[in-house]
């Protein structure tokens, strides 16, 4: 990949996240701009301080939940103060337990809050941005969990595949702008998130993961698994017939 | 802090196996994690490179550490501050390219920061630069009591020195920061020379101080007339450009299982060694290499420990003072070519002089020899308590980065400061090798 054609000024909002910080280092290897957003301001400057010694020049933040909707345009505005961005990743994320959704509607809704509301708020002011300029990427880290639902976790994985929808519709939209739309779909990553779970040899480490995103989004795919193997694993699951797949314990 | 149940934390030895009751992870350093809360024995765990049980936790809960690998400063002075759990590997990949390079390097570059000062670590250029704690100004120390302190020859020496070699048990460092050099290439160029036995090894190390980089292989199987003899291999940074910095690969290839016990065997081994010592055909060659293969020969080959077998092996490693005939080295590598026990690959080299920071550190002045065993038991440990009355005697000491079983009166005749240092350790804090050579 020439120098020229990777991305120059990058938007990562959930910075923080072990996957996002991973693809953040791929692109400060290559002296890349970021503007980073992430609502713990210590560990949004632990991350910053680490993409500059990396390469990352200028690298800005700023301090946000993406529950505040009020301050997304904010966001944005900030983020396209310097000029024209190359790509947007939104990796934000809850993984809310399945048990406590069932018990309390409040888990649930605050889960599809973060996952999947905060997200379509900000894609819809990214997006026309992006179609003004005509150019770029929006990549959303959404999960093999949105392919099909499981007794196990269909809360996040309903939130998940919400997102995997409306980048569907706006992939076809922005198609015509020439903006690629990527949708990333993770199995299982190593990082915070899922360290409450028993380890197995689907494990992919966050570092690879993050490298996988980045040439996702420098090769303008539309849809892209994490690590690949996840695409014929999903390809099965989702074919089982319903009536095969309700009787499983998943 | 996350909890991490069910992954199984080892050492490099696989000898012995002590599982803790719970690893959890740290993350962030601005998250002061509660230590107090948790339920003790605390240890931090970097990449689990120590062959023993110092790294181990029995019955205990393991820090992990390696979710610490943020860099935070880098300097045009080549003073470089970053989070504990970063890889020497890791950093090599940064500061490389740019042209600078680690003060100290072991064997591998699968270790951490943290790892590197709690073991205070020593590499092929020992009689030149010292212990890695040399070349730390300052890390800041995280104790159980939710104290933090930031550590350095002025502020908190008594800690500082304790911590630096303190095999983690003065509390959790959350950053260091250390000094770097520069080099015009990081490509070595290398000369291996041949040696017949010990004295000739020793006259070829009366030249150490022109070259940065010294280390010596030897064949432990080899007895009589052959005993001691290896290839020396020592080398300086290349004056012009060999490859700056390839992007670190994982190893080519990988041990996926235990080798049946015994594919290491005595015949096997002396059969690799003598093709070692005479593959090296002239008695001199020189070469210019990528610093890689020099530092790391082992590490293109991922799990390489698997190749002992399931039940494990050990690292032996002592220093003693120099004699003339080699006197101790001598007397131990005698012991063990006529042992009939496993022994692969030995590695010889001179320390410097320089003083290590640390209370309890390891290197000092003389000879330090690295044998490892298959572990067969019984016989096996036997054979070890012998060495260890050698190195004893002779007035030396043993590595505990190393070490699975000296006992605690061994210990303390090696690390006379002991008393000194168990007054610096976290009320919290222990190993499996603290409370195997300190009893309460
Ligand atoms: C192939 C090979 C070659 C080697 N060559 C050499 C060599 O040439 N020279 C040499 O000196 N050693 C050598 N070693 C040993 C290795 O360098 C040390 O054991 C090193 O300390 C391992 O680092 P680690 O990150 O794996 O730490 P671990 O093995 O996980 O832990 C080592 C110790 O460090 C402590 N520790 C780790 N992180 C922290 C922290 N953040 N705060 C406080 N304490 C901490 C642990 O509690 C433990 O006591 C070699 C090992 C291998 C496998
Ligand atoms: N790990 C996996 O196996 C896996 C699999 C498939 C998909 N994913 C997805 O990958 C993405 C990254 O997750 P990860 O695995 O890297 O885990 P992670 O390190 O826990 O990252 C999650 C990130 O989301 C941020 N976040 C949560 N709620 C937020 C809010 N209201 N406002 C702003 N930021 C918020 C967190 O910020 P704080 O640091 O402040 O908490 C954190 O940085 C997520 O979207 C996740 O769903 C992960």
């Amino acid at each position: 990949m020439s120098a020229e054609r990777t991305a120059r000024r990058v938007l990562i909002v959930g910075a923080t996240s072990a996957i996002a910080m991973e693809v953040g280092r791929a692109y400060a290897e290559r002296g890349a701009s970021l503007f980073l957003a992430g609502r713990s301001p210590e560990r949004l400057d632990a991350v910053a301080a680490d993409l500059r010694v990396r390469g990352a020049a200028p690298v800005e933040t700023m301090v946000l939940d993406v529950l505040a909707r009020d301050q997304h345009a904010d966001l944005v505005d900030r983020a396209f103060a310097a000029g024209e961005l190359d790509a947007a990743l939104l990796a934000h994320g809850v993984l809310p337990d399945q048990a406590r959704c069932q018990e309390r509607p409040e888990e649930a809704v605050r889960a599809l809050e973060v996952n999947f509301t905060a997200t379509v708020a900000l894609l819809t002011l990214l997006a026309n941005r992006f179609e003004a300029q005509r150019r770029g990427t929006i990549a959303v880290i959404a999960s093999v969990a949105g392919d099909r639902g499981r007794q196990s976790n269909y809360v996040y994985g309903a939130s998940k595949g919400g997102l995997h929808v409306f980048m569907q519709g706006l992939r076809n939209r922005l198609h015509h702008s020439g903006v690629s739309v990527l949708t990333l779909k993770p199995g299982f990553v190593d990082t915070p998130m899922t360290a409450g779970m028993p380890s197995n040899p689907l494990f992919a480490s966050s570092r690879r993961a993050g490298r996988a995103i980045f040439r996702a989004i420098e090769a303008r795919r539309d849809v892209a698994y994490i690590p690949w193997f996840w695409r014929p694993i999903m390809a099965l699951i989702t074919s089982l017939p319903e009536f095969v797949f309700k009787r499983l314990r998943l | 802090m996350e909890a991490i149940p069910a992954r199984p934390r080892g050492s490099w030895g696989r000898y012995p196996r002590l599982r803790p009751t719970r690893v959890v992870r740290a993350m962030w350093r601005d998250e002061a994690p509660a230590l107090a809360d948790l339920p003790g024995p605390l240890l931090a765990y970097g990449c689990g490179r120590s062959y023993g049980d110092s790294c181990l936790n029995q019955d205990g809960v393991l820090i992990d550490t390696t979710g610490l690998d943020r860099l935070m400063a880098f300097g045009d002075d080549g003073l470089l501050r970053c989070e504990a759990g970063v890889t020497l590997a890791q950093l090599l990949e940064i500061v490389v390219p740019r042209g600078w390079f680690l003060p100290v390097l072991p064997g591998t570059r699968w270790v951490t920061v943290g790892g590197a000062i709690a073991n205070d670590i020593h590499g092929k250029n020992h009689h030149r630069a010292g212990t890695f704690g040399a070349h730390v100004a300052r890390f800041e120390l995280l104790r159980s009591s939710g104290e933090r302190l930031v550590c350095s020859p002025e502020t908190h020496r008594e800690l500082f020195e304790a911590t630096i070699g303190g095999l983690g048990l003065t509390g959790l460092i959350l950053w260091a920061e250390i000094r770097l050099h520069r080099v015009a290439s990081a490509g070595i160029d290398v000369e291996r020379i041949r040696f017949a036995g010990l004295n000739e090894f020793l006259a070829i190390a009366a030249d150490d101080p022109r070259h940065e980089y010294t280390v010596a292989w030897v064949d432990c199987l080899a007895r009589g007339r052959r005993l001691g003899r290896g290839i020396y291999l020592r080398g300086s940074h290349a004056s012009r450009v060999v490859t700056q910095g390839s992007p670190v690969r994982g190893p080519r290839l990988r041990i996926p299982f235990d080798a049946p016990n015994g594919l290491l065997n005595r015949v096997t081994l002396s059969a690799f060694n003598a093709v070692q010592y005479h593959r090296a055909v002239r008695k001199r060659a020189t070469s210019t290499v990528a610093y890689e293969p020099f530092f790391f020969p082992l590490d293109g080959i991922g799990e390489w420990n698997r190749l002992y077998g399931a039940r494990g092996f050990l690292q032996y490693q002592c220093v003693v003072p120099e004699e003339a005939d080699g006197g101790a080295i001598r007397a131990i590598l005698a012991r063990v070519s006529g042992s009939g026990e496993t022994a692969g690959l030995g590695v010889l080299k001179r320390f410097g002089s320089a003083a290590s920071p640390g209370l309890l550190s390891f290197p000092r002045p003389g000879l330090t020899l690295a044998i490892d065993f298959a572990f067969r038991g019984r016989r096996t440990l036997d054979l070890l308590d012998e060495l260890d009355r050698l190195v004893r005697d002779a007035g030396g000491a043993v590595y505990p980065a190393k070490d699975a079983r000296m006992s605690p009166e061994s210990f303390r005749a090696f690390f006379p400061a002991w008393r000194r240092f168990a007054n610096q350790v976290d009320p919290k804090f222990s190993s499996s090798f603290w409370r195997r050579v300190h009893e309460r």
